[in-house]
């Protein structure tokens, strides 16, 4: 192994000299190491890395020099600023790109390597930044956002924790198919794989979690990358992409153009998803909805991501079908029509469950038959055939056999459907229509209030959730946390409007329901924006209580206070024996707490102080908190115990009031 | 796509309380048997592990997996050989088409291919057993690629059943190392997977 003298810039002179010799702009007379410290006159300084003598070592060497201290480059870029001529360096093609692709918001927390990005923020001022206090809370709040706009959500980590934090609400959003673009700074390019400091291999933690990844080491390459993450992201079935991109990518000069759409979708030979149902498919459904007596439409989240509400209505009008939806179906068709036949799966209302047990015609659209949906497959809707339009292909046949499927875009296969179904008469379902009104009522007057604590003067959480959407007038964004309020807010809010209902369904994500709602009310500021949690989801994420206060957001966030974990505690209770361990949490004053952070607070633990604790959070211009202290013991009723199918559902349990 | 077991005829009156209808099929619990999947990748960095862990994650069982280019530039060709009923492999297909870097699947379990895969065994060899190996080999159609006093090595090709076979005749002998490249598969005729993707 040969060593070179005067080779790359800052290497020490054979004399053995000062260092940074190369680095303009560097005090020339810097002092040498301390004497006895000092090599003796004329020895060659020994050179530690692997390969000395290569172009790949030099750079190796620049890199940990950067990783140190940020050295004269980035001084000259900013001197460059400041007089104006400062050249396109990769960080900003980030932030050109998301110009580009009609981001206003966007959520981060900066760190080392992503730094280059935060040292040009100041230039693009059409760019609104929010300072999270956790990467969770960025991804989760980029989620809101693009759940309630409909457009790409984006957050941005840096390197090493950064990156891993930001993961939870990447696979969130994967796995309720929410449009994301991740973006994490990464160690230089000369760095990665040797466990650099915050150096994790974050591509190959988001490979199975996210719809695509990429990394980046060449500025060149960002802005056709970052134009193929958002065109992934949103086409299709929606998801998030993750975008490393190394630090020394980030302040490379480049002057790549900006991809148009056509170069963009050149580029992804792999990437044409399929929008239109196949005609013949589509007769072939439009004979099965003619024929059957019992059929139900069921309505998922793609019905949503397809902005395909009026096309639903006018289907479900047309042939007289009565609509179930799925958790993240809710808000697909307004809860007060006519049709509207309500939540459906382990939660779901009874009246429901029961159609979709005798329907002989289920016709699916946007939706993936999750095990929380069918229970026991093997007894789900029996006597039912299935139409199953999905616009991806893989979740048509994956969880039940289907015996129509079509691949589409919900609102166009709705579209094409519409004149080949037949018009059905009130009068010819009129049996089965008052069929189901009867079950409707039946269930409605059974399994409402569940545990029925509100008969003692109990402060219930049905009631709470009942109340805030009466108070709102069922016209705000309310995002749920997970558990037993995730369950009672989408049975009892009442939901009107497409994207009000914001839940993280498919990953079941604790913590979700504050951050996602400060990306919900950013994305929406003319909606107001509720954030429903119970103690133990709110614990997880309660920190973004300070970004509220640092943005003005004008989060309402309902404390659902039970002093436990009520989902796991209902669990224990009915599956596990009530074996109650760790199901008793323990809570701080919540009214000190928001007092803390400067957000207004109030309490309610009766009943009658509801109402007046509503009005308080709606009357404060800017984020406030209610406490509400609820009975400990409620359960949410019907539930589908795991393994059993929708015909099994347990509609309560022990207590006095039985 | 249809439904094997679900036989209800359509329009026929529910009848929720009587008669217990039939369980409903869940897919991936038919009969399993060996699939071919042949799948035309761009040829990007990570593709390989996007797949495998792709595989994986949704629990389909690989038995081998060879990977190449092809004769157009930055695209590659992997010959997949799975276990699984019939609406699991699909499954299997289909998910793979999710992959932005993945342009073709095409299960050729029900056509007529070539299907070949390369092994080279080194076998101990004494004098006494290495004439009965050579004949073992010259049946098979094998190639004597190394020979040393101790040990040969054959390099022989085939189907996997044949490969099988070849390995199970030399195992008395004493195998001391083996390796196969894993399945690759052509379909027979003019057709190409190749230049269905051009059109």
């Amino acid at each position: 192994m040969t060593m070179t003298k005067g080779g790359a810039g800052g290497r020490r002179g054979p004399d053995g000299g000062a260092a940074s010799a190369g680095e303009p702009g560097s005090a020339p007379a810097a002092p040498a190491a301390p004497a006895h410290e000092a090599p003796p006159r004329g020895a060659e300084r020994r050179n530690h890395v692997p390969g000395a003598g290569t172009a790949h070592a030099a750079a190796v060497e620049r890199a940990q020099r950067e990783m140190l201290r940020d050295g004269s480059s980035a001084a000259a870029a900013a001197a460059g600023r400041v007089a104006g001529k400062r050249q396109r360096i990769g960080a900003d093609v980030v932030c050109e790109s998301l110009i580009r692709q009609g981001v206003h918001t966007f959520f981060s927390y900066p760190g080392g390597v992503i730094l280059p990005l935060y040292d040009v923020l100041g230039d693009y001022p059409e760019l609104r930044h929010i300072l999270v206090r956790h990467e969770q809370g960025g991804a989760h709040a980029a989620d809101g956002y693009a759940r309630v706009t409909g457009q790409v959500g984006v957050c941005v980590g840096t390197s090493g924790p950064g990156a891993t934090n930001l993961v939870t609400g990447i696979g969130t959003a994967q796995l309720d198919s929410v449009p994301m673009v991740a973006i994490t700074g990464n160690v230089p390019g000369a760095l990665l794989g040797k466990d650099a400091f915050q150096e994790i291999d974050i591509n190959g933690i988001t490979l199975p979690m996210t719809k695509h990844n990429y990394l980046v080491r060449d500025a060149n390459d960002l802005p056709r990358v970052l134009a193929e993450a958002f065109h992934i992201a949103r086409t299709g079935r929606p998801g998030p992409v993750h975008v490393d991109i190394t630090k020394d990518a980030l302040q490379q000069e480049t002057s790549a153009p900006h991809p148009s759409h056509e170069e963009i979708v050149a580029g992804l030979p792999g990437f044409r998803p399929n929008l239109d149902g196949h005609y013949r498919q589509l007769k072939l459904a439009a004979q099965e909805i003619a024929q059957a007596r019992r059929p139900v439409i069921m309505a998922g989240h793609g019905v949503l991501h397809a902005g395909a509400e009026q096309e639903l209505v006018a289907l479900a009008e047309k042939a007289q079908i009565p609509v179930a939806w799925t958790l993240l179906g809710i808000g697909a068709m307004d809860e007060t029509h006519p049709l509207a036949y309500g939540y459906m799966g382990m939660h779901g209302w009874k009246h429901t469950n029961r159609a979709i047990q005798s329907a002989d015609l289920l016709i699916a659209f946007g939706m993936r038959f999750d095990d929380r949906v069918t229970g026991n497959v093997k007894t789900y809707a029996p006597y039912a055939r299935i139409i199953h339009v999905d616009i991806d292909p893989a979740e048509i046949g994956k969880n039940v056999a289907v015996e129509v499927p079509i691949v589409g875009d919900a609102k166009r296969v709705m579209k094409a459907l519409l004149p080949m179904v037949p018009a059905v008469d009130t009068q010819e379902r009129r049996d089965y229509l008052a069929q189901l009104a009867a079950w409707r009522a039946e269930s409605e007057a059974s399994s409402w209030h569940g545990s029925g604590a509100w008969r003692d003067g109990l402060l219930s959480a049905d009631y709470v959730v009942t109340r805030i959407g009466e108070l709102t007038n069922h016209e705000a964004t309310y995002v749920a946390d997970v558990g037993q309020n995730q369950m009672w807010l989408a049975r009892y809010a009442g939901f009107r409007h497409p994207n009000t209902h914001v839940s993280s369904g498919g990953l079941g994500t604790m913590g979700f329901s504050l951050p996602a709602a400060m990306g919900a009310a950013l994305g929406r500021p003319d909606r107001e924006t509720w954030a429903i949690a119970g103690d133990g989801g709110f614990q997880m994420t309660s920190q973004e209580l300070m970004t509220l206060v640092q943005d003005n957001i004008p989060v309402k966030v309902a404390i659902f206070d039970n002093k436990k974990l009520g989902m796991i505690r209902q669990w224990q209770e009915i599956v596990y024996a009530g074996n109650y361990h760790s199901a008793h949490l323990l809570g701080p004053d919540y009214l000190k707490l928001a007092d803390a952070y400067g957000v207004p607070a109030i309490k309610a633990t009766t009943p009658d102080e509801v109402d007046e604790a509503i009005r308080f959070a709606q009357s404060v211009d800017g984020p406030a908190l209610i406490w509400f202290e609820i009975t400990g013991e409620q359960n949410v009723f019907p539930m589908m115990p795991a393994g059993k199918g929708l015909s099994d559902l347990i509609e309560t349990w022990g207590g006095p009031e039985e | 796509m249809s439904n094997p077991t679900n036989g209800h005829l359509p329009g026929s009156p529910a009848a929720p309380s009587h008669s217990a209808p039939p369980d409903r099929y869940v897919p991936g619990t038919g009969e399993v048997r060996r699939h071919r999947l042949i799948a035309l990748v761009l040829d990007r960095p990570g593709v390989l592990n996007r797949v495998a862990s792709l595989m994986r994650a949704r629990s389909f069982n690989i038995d081998s997996l060879a990977v190449s280019h092809t004769d157009q530039p930055d695209i590659s060709r992997m010959t997949i050989t799975l276990r699984g009923d019939d609406v699991a492999v699909e499954q299997a297909a289909k998910q793979l088409y999710r992959l932005i870097d993945v342009l073709k699947v095409q299960d050729v379990t029900a056509e007529t291919t070539i299907e070949n895969e390369l092994a080279l065994v080194k076998i101990r060899a004494t004098d006494t057993t290495r004439p009965e190996i050579l004949k073992v080999v010259e049946l098979s159609r094998g190639r004597v690629v190394d020979l040393t006093p101790e040990s040969i090595v054959i390099e022989v090709t085939g189907t996997e059943a044949e490969i099988d076979g070849f390995v199970a005749m030399v195992r008395t002998y004493g195998i001391k190392e083996l390796v196969r490249t894993g399945a690759v598969v052509m379909s027979r005729g003019s057709g190409s997977i190749e230049e269905a993707l051009k059109r």
